[in-house]
């Protein structure tokens, strides 16, 4: 089972590395939007610093979603995903596999040029710290998501908007708890109850999610 | 096979359209039964549910007396499915593909079995090319290549295994497909070739399609 698990990962892996223009397209994508702010809004250090992380935030879950089409696609294609459904690890551990490497493609690489990023933004060091951690802590919880939508909205046509209506309200509270644990570290109030909440989501998320886009991905394929 | 395929009483509509209605049938170790029918008479409508991919309308099919639906992956690990599509990513080699195909069916096989289940169907030489570059009768190959490894899995259902094949692999399909039958496994399959499988136990059931 965890021979077919890391099997899994590792083709992804492969597969993306093999593929690389898909990867490149989500990550390019956030840093433009990003760096685009700065520009429009112009040399305010105040300003700048207040909207930060709402912008970077924005921009990662836009990223996050325009990969999310993505997940499960190809592998229902060309027949794949049947393959799955009928292997000897439960389907739901098979999705969870898929998803974290969906978040290593998609999601890792926004956590890590994230920093960077905002220094365009001014942010001390300490909020580039906890800005990043909050990103690393609710991307995941976006992929998780996501792949539930995904699963739901496979094989239909214009899957892309019904998929973005379908996911966008799950996403709001995971952008307004992660966009406040920035500002609530720039305020002085540490941001601690922010990152415990994105924490505990992500648990939650990473236990039922998979299950979830388990079974809606067996209705879809039906 | 030490348990048997039942179909009972399957009904399958899709839309408006009933396939077939009433059908049912069982499949015990070392017999074959093949599935004819014209195009669109519900072939791989009834090879899915007999996976259990698909519920059928009414009726169930059991292995060993148990709703597969309800086995799971209990039965799914005793089952080897190769439906239409061969289930091959362009951008891994053949080689590679066999291995995930492999793996996630929980069939332990390391480098060396799965380059002899490639040259098994004629495809030595190249493991290591892309699927990309591989034509539609080699990449079937690829995609069959798993019954060279797929001894431990007691029942296999096959839909259509003969597209795109020339005559040479269609007679190793032939061969390994027998080889099974008389290890006594089962096989359930669809073609519109007329094979020629040595078989102790060789049925036919025909849907008539409407």
């Amino acid at each position: 089972m965890i021979a077919a698990l890391r099997c899994v990962i590792v083709r992804d892996l492969r597969l993306a590395a093999r593929r690389s223009s898909d990867v490149l397209t989500v990550v390019l994508f956030f840093v433009i939007v990003v760096s685009l702010f700065p520009l429009g809004i112009g040399p305010e250090p105040k300003l700048l610093r207040t909207v930060a992380p709402g912008v970077l935030w924005v921009a990662a879950l836009l990223a996050s979603m325009l990969a999310l089409g993505r997940v499960f696609a190809a592998d229902h294609a060309d027949g794949t995903l049947e393959q799955m459904m009928l292997g000897a690890t439960p389907l739901g551990l098979v999705v969870a596999a898929k998803v974290f490497a969906h978040w290593l493609i998609s999601g890792l690489p926004l956590v890590l040029i994230s920093p960077v990023l905002a220094l365009q933004f001014d942010l001390s060091q300490e909020l580039l710290g906890v800005l990043a951690l909050s990103l690393a802590l609710g991307t995941p919880v976006l992929s998780l998501i996501g792949a539930i939508g995904a699963a739901l909205t496979l094989g239909l046509r214009g899957a892309g908007t019904l998929l973005s209506l379908l996911v966008l309200p799950l996403y709001v509270p995971v952008l307004v708890i992660g966009a406040g644990a920035a500002e609530a570290a720039a305020s002085g109030l540490g941001g601690h109850a922010q990152l415990l909440l994105l924490g505990a989501m992500l648990i939650f998320a990473g236990a039922f999610a998979p299950w979830a886009a388990a079974v809606a991905l067996r209705i879809s394929v039906e | 096979m030490e348990k048997a395929l039942e179909a009972v009483d399957l009904h399958c509509a899709r839309g408006e359209r009933t396939l077939f209605d009433g059908l049912s049938f069982t499949l015990k170790g070392g017999e074959l039964l093949r599935i004819g029918g014209p195009n669109g008479s519900g072939k791989t409508s009834l090879l899915r549910i007999a996976c259990g991919l698909l519920e059928p309308n009414r009726g169930e099919v059991r292995w060993g007396g148990e709703n597969v639906r309800k086995l799971k992956e209990e039965y799914w690990v005793r089952l080897l499915y190769i439906g239409h599509a061969n289930a091959l990513k362009d951008d891994l080699t053949a080689s590679e593909n066999l291995a995930v195909a492999c793996a996630l069916a929980g069939v332990v096989a390391d480098e060396r079995r799965i380059s002899g289940a490639l040259d098994n169907l004629g495809l030595a030489g190249r493991e290591n090319l892309p699927a990309r570059v591989l034509s539609q009768g080699q990449r079937r190959r690829v995609a069959l290549a798993r019954l060279a490894l797929g001894a431990g899995a007691p029942l296999w259902v096959l839909d259509e295994p003969f597209t795109a094949l020339d005559a040479a692999a269609i007679e190793c399909v032939q061969g390994l497909i027998s080889g099974h039958v008389s290890r006594g496994g089962g096989v359930l399959y669809t073609t519109h070739y007329e094979a020629s499988i040595g078989a102790a136990v060789s049925r036919r059931i025909d849907l008539a399609g409407s």
